[in-house]
């Protein structure tokens, strides 16, 4: 058994919250660099340039990237030699998102879904995190987070394709996804895919896509020239950064995949903007 | 081609009529800031035919929710929010109260933009998750109803040089649909 305190979990949280709300991740800047050198339409060019100069601003002023801040998106790999001191693991990611939150003056954004009032004195400042838990062999513990906005939520969607629609199928509805999305959830996007499973895991995949490096080489062979071909039909939607038209629509497209029924072929699209804000806590 | 303005608040017919989709204001003055929850308060005060917090005619709202502001500045990072969900709300501010501008980012329904051809209107594109950048040009801001929503609080806000980019003019164009056609590959 290895043990790590509750404290410890709160601090790294908090502290990586922090730093990710107000610092572009190198992987996202790389890629708005490269969008900015790329793109053809001087209108997204100029867009692409603002927010290389808010990236800019942001970390050195200290100062969110965004005034979505997200909510608070966890993907925790538990060892199952792993024992929580003072605590339980899910209080310690709550009050590290709680503490990070409210520290680095981010914003508080979950609400209630009906009369939409604010859970920051109710529940806690931007809780509760949405934490998908993974036991796992050994003694480490691995926890993913990303801030995810609302508006690249908001676009979305899932569905269950007929298994005869095969590749093609799973590929002209990620297209018809980011077709209709368009400006509104603040393009250039990291698009996750999550194929297979059953109707949940599939959502869940395609989220969890989002938190690959961008850039990074899907290891599937199949997956990795569905991921290069999805890159070039979705710039050629001419969508552009923040919609204005332009070549540059995608960062990447991330695509997981699961074993599914004989019956189906459940496929997920998540969507992520510009400011992909994800980072890693190992302990 | 795309032109290059600055323009001051209040905003005149004159002002906005010369506007075409994909044109750049630099915009200085007083606006306010609301979003959904902010609106259906300003349309549920029209419905009882009370008075709206801030004078609307020749205004211009800023869909946004800030962060908190640190000590010592004025707000916290102010980008727009997606504007479609103020869509439902926007032709009344327009067609019955005069409101000329709207900040926000994302597609508008066609009852939004049949409203800023007919009573002359414009909906702004700012940046968004430039957050950062665009505070800078928020000189000051007060909240002045609402601020039981936090964030959602309608709030006046003194901007200088606040970049934006016209998507919607009042001769029904779409800089959306323009600048997405000039570079689709089919």
């Amino acid at each position: 058994m290895r043990e790590i305190k509750y404290e410890d979990i709160v601090k790294s949280i908090r502290d990586s919250i922090m730093y990710s709300g107000t610092n572009l991740p190198k992987d996202a800047l790389l890629k708005m660099n490269e969008a900015y050198e790329k793109e053809e339409s001087p209108v997204a060019k100029e867009v692409l340039k603002q927010l290389l100069e808010n990236a800019d601003i942001a970390s050195s002023e200290d100062k969110p990237l965004c005034q979505d801040t997200g909510l608070a998106v966890f993907f925790v790999r538990v060892g199952e030699d792993v024992k929580v001191i003072g605590g339980t693991l899910k209080a310690a990611i709550n009050e590290g998102t709680e503490q990070g939150y409210k520290d680095g003056y981010l914003r508080a954004s979950t609400c209630h879904w009906d009369t939409r009032a604010n859970l920051k004195d109710e529940v806690g400042y931007n809780l509760p995190a949405v934490i998908h838990f993974d036991l796992v062999e050994g003694d480490e513990l691995e926890i993913e987070y990303a801030a995810k906005g609302g508006g690249s939520e908001n676009v979305s969607r899932a569905t269950v394709i007929p298994p005869a629609a095969g590749r093609q199928g799973v590929i002209d509805y990620v297209k018809e996804v980011v077709s209709n999305a368009g400006p509104n959830p603040c393009p250039p996007l990291t698009v996750g895919v999550g194929i297979g499973g059953t109707f949940e895991k599939a959502v869940i995949s395609s989220k969890h896509a989002l938190f690959r490096t961008l850039g990074s080489v899907n290891e599937d062979a199949t997956l990795d020239s569905m991921e290069k071909e999805l890159v070039e039909e979705l710039n050629k939607l001419g969508i552009g950064a923040m919609g204005m038209g332009g070549t540059q629509t995608v960062f990447g497209v991330h695509i997981e995949k699961n074993p599914c029924h004989i019956a189906s072929l459940p496929v997920s699209v998540n969507v992520q903007c510009h400011s992909s804000r994800h980072t890693v806590i190992k302990l | 081609m795309s032109k290059t303005y600055n323009l001051t608040t209040p905003l005149s017919e004159a002002d906005v009529v010369q506007l075409k989709a994909g044109d750049i204001v630099y915009l200085s003055g007083i606006i306010y800031t609301a979003r959904d929850a902010a609106h259906k308060k300003l349309i549920d005060l029209m419905d009882a035919g009370e008075e709206l917090p801030f004078d609307v005619e020749g205004s211009v709202i800023y869909f946004v929710g800030p962060t908190p502001p640190k000590p010592g500045d004025p707000i916290g990072s102010a980008g727009p929010t997606t504007s479609y969900r103020m869509d439902s709300y926007s032709p009344r501010l327009i067609n019955e109260k005069g409101l000329r501008g709207m900040i926000g980012k994302g597609k508008r329904n066609k009852d939004v933009t049949d409203a800023c051809s007919k009573s002359k209107a414009i909906y702004f594109g700012a940046t968004g998750g430039a957050g950062a950048l665009l505070a800078r040009q928020i000189k000051s801001a007060e909240v002045i109803a609402y601020p039981e929503l936090g964030p959602e609080a309608i709030r006046k806000l003194e901007v200088v040089d606040f970049p934006l980019t016209v998507i919607n003019d009042t001769y029904g164009q779409d800089l959306y649909k323009i600048g997405r056609a000039k570079y689709e590959v089919k």
